[in-house]
């Protein structure tokens, strides 16, 4: 098989350019790979701190950063000064070893995903065939950094903190899973490189959008964004988890915890946007790059969007809608979609996703697939509806 | 590729490093602890197995996947025994475990 | 050890097995519950780390997600249920040395009689490539495959859900 990632094209790179012996290229190109790899996202949040910053003052009636540098572009960088000349704190009868540890780790994991990600045509670090599992198993090991901080903390506060967090990745999981699961079942392999090819002319959002919807929410919680920010709700928690943290350890659990936002948006861009995919990449593969950054930033602030306009739910009604909602959503959804994808093959109209047909071809699945996601719709609306009806019913009879 | 023996030493010596703490831990939960390192050194046998001798046959494999399913249960039923146990005697050593009746 | 190549497989098989072995050691060997299962994490990272050598990626993943999860959640009972005992004054039972003799004793058997017919033999895996995450799936599902043990597992999870819902209710109509 051929494979087609970031290291095998530096190295080609180097050997045939630079005139490295094979041995050589190959290494130095496997360290630069990983460089690279590692690099691009903490690069793209150090701006993203301050778009998102600017962005929620926007959306809040308020200014934002706005004195240092030009509009206040470098408040990133005082920040981090600020960070890192602040006092090392440990707490007194803090667990060191995994005090010391969960920052890193959080940041860790967030990385470990990018691996996977391809940014565009050849540019990802590996193409795994398990990619979309490699994903919910690598960000899982998040939200284990967030219960070992709140725990070695030796602060209720933080505990708390962690407790609710072990709540909402075993709950919030499950839908996502289910959510991934239907471009797996679309194309029939987790490669995250094969998804993304496959939506050369139709996007998967368009043949599955309960999928794309529940994953958006499901992942809304699993990063803790608001209103799913429950591990470190202010007004509950003073600040959850991170709250005995200073100095470049709190630093790097925020980091952690932006370039996990990040993610969902390329996330959500790769698995039911198109990726890469967009108009002339056929023939300036590095036009790419440019689309899957445009993508997951306009996903980032439809999820900043969410964030700064919703109040925060209570832990209870937090999972309520999870089990209540999104896990029964996401599995009748995963079931109809396996029997309309069999309706389609039966009726003739299936096109094999994995060849990238054209959008004519496509376009009857579809139709038939939207049909379907319709009437999950109604049915879910007609459900809310009637359980309103009941409420109020209830409500006016015990008045 | 490291030959097979050196996968089935560790798995052993995984295997014997669970059974020392099955036999000699107080607590309920270290316990459980062991039990999943023995399941999991025998995964490592199954898996090691099917790589060097039926590359082909997915029995291997497929086993492993069993033996997780059946940790994830064990795990669950045996995290629930020893809720309730605590929540009668107030402890989960299991020395002071030890009433055949409530 | 003779004849065993150093490359890159070799490096990653040591670095599995000090996360491993270490892991489960620091299992066994610690007075802090808490430190015991983040032990017992890294011992299962390991686990997984062989599977990515021996080609079952599948496996490593369902590893890695199902565990992490669970030991989660297993973080959080050792937590609340040992209040204060972080600090185990007595780790082991009386009968300790009858326990390490008798592990110690298992691991010569097994290195004896298991191991050594095929100690030091370096034969290579064979060069067929081996099957992939496709073929496992069919393999369960399919008729002639595993798709009973399939249904059967799937049973079993209900059934251990159910179980541990049951048991681990408050007994609500105790007073009743």
């Amino acid at each position: 098989m051929e494979r087609r990632d970031i290291v095998t094209a530096l190295e080609s790179l180097l050997r045939d350019t630079l005139g490295f012996g094979s041995e050589l290229s190959l290494f130095i190109a496997t360290i630069l790979g990983v460089v690279i790899i590692a690099t691009v996202p903490l690069l793209v949040i150090i701006g993203l701190i301050w778009g998102d910053r600017k962005f929620g003052s926007r959306v809040q009636d308020r200014l934002g950063p706005n004195r240092v540098g030009p509009f206040g572009l470098l408040q990133s960088f005082a920040d981090l000064g600020k960070l890192l000349t602040k006092e090392d704190i440990t707490p007194a009868n803090a667990d060191r070893l995994i005090y010391n540890v969960a920052p890193v780790l959080s940041v860790a994991s967030v990385i470990l995903v990018w691996a996977v990600i391809p940014m565009a045509p050849n540019v990802v670090g590996v193409d795994l065939e398990t990619g979309v599992l490699y994903i919910i198993a690598v960000a899982s090991l998040g939200t284990l950094a967030v219960v070992m901080g709140g725990w070695a903390s030796n602060n209720k506060y933080a505990l708390l903190g962690g407790f609710r967090a072990v709540a909402a990745l075993v709950s919030y999981e499950i839908p996502m899973v289910m959510a991934l699961l239907v471009p797996v079942l679309f194309l029939g392999t987790g490669s995250l490189v094969e998804i993304v090819e496959a939506q050369a002319n139709m996007w998967f959002v368009a043949l599955s959008p309960i999928a794309a919807l529940t994953f958006f929410l499901a992942s809304q919680a699993e990063v803790g964004r608001p209103p799913f920010d429950l591990i470190e709700a202010e007004s509950e928690l003073t600040a959850g988890y991170n709250v005995e943290y200073s100095g470049m350890k709190f630093g790097m659990f925020m980091a952690g915890e932006y370039a996990h936002w990040l993610t969902q948006g390329v996330l959500l861009a790769v698995l039911f946007f198109g990726g890469w995919n967009g108009p002339f990449v056929d023939r300036w593969p590095w036009l790419g790059i440019f689309y899957f950054f445009i993508k997951s930033l306009i996903l980032f602030f439809a999820s900043d969007l969410v964030r700064f306009t919703i109040p925060r739910l209570r832990i209870d009604q937090m999972m309520h809608f999870n089990w209540q909602w999104l896990v029964p959503l996401s599995i009748v959804n995963l079931l109809v979609t396996a029997l309309l994808l069999k309706i389609i093959q039966e009726l003739g109209f299936a096109v094999d996703l994995a060849n990238s047909p054209g959008f004519v071809d496509t376009l009857p699945m579809t139709i038939i697939m939207l049909a379907g996601n319709a009437l999950q719709v109604a049915v879910v609306l007609s459900i809310i509806r009637f359980r309103g009806k009941r409420q109020r019913l209830m409500a006016a009879a015990g008045n | 590729m490291m030959p097979l023996w050196c996968y089935l030493v560790v798995a052993s010596a995984l295997f014997a490093i669970g059974t020392f703490g099955v036999l000699t831990r107080r607590n309920a939960i270290v316990i459980l602890m062991s039990v999943e390192l023995m399941l999991n050194s025998a995964n490592i046998n199954l898996v090691a197995f099917w790589r060097y001798h039926t590359p082909l046959d997915m029995a291997g494999q497929v086993f492993a996947a069993f033996v997780i399913v059946v940790a994830a249960a064990e795990a669950a039923v045996g995290l629930a025994i020893i809720i309730a146990v605590y929540r009668h005697y107030r402890s989960i050593v299991v020395e002071e475990v030890d009433a055949l009746r409530g | 050890m003779a004849g065993i190549e150093i490359t890159p497989h070799t490096f990653f098989f040591l670095l599995s097995t000090i996360l491993t072995l270490g892991g489960a050691i620091g299992v066994v060997n610690n007075r802090n519950l808490v430190r015991g299962s983040i032990w017992l994490i890294v011992s299962l990272f390991g686990v997984a780390g062989y599977f990515v050598l021996l080609h079952a990626p599948f496996l490593a993943a369902v590893q890695v997600l199902v565990y992490i999860g669970a030991i989660g959640i297993l973080i959080t009972f050792a937590v609340m249920l040992t209040r204060g005992m972080t600090q185990l004054q007595r780790r082991f039972s009386s009968l300790w040395w009858l326990g390490a003799s008798a592990s110690l004793l298992l691991f010569i058997v097994l290195l004896f009689t298991v191991i050594e017919p095929i100690w030091g033999d370096l034969s290579a895996v064979p060069d067929a490539p081996p099957g992939s995450t496709t073929d496992l799936g069919i393999a369960l599902v399919s008729g002639d495959g595993f798709v009973l043990p399939f249904e059967v597992a799937a049973v079993l999870l209900t059934a251990a859900m159910i179980g541990a819902i049951v048991l681990a209710r408050e007994a609500r109509n105790a007073d009743e």
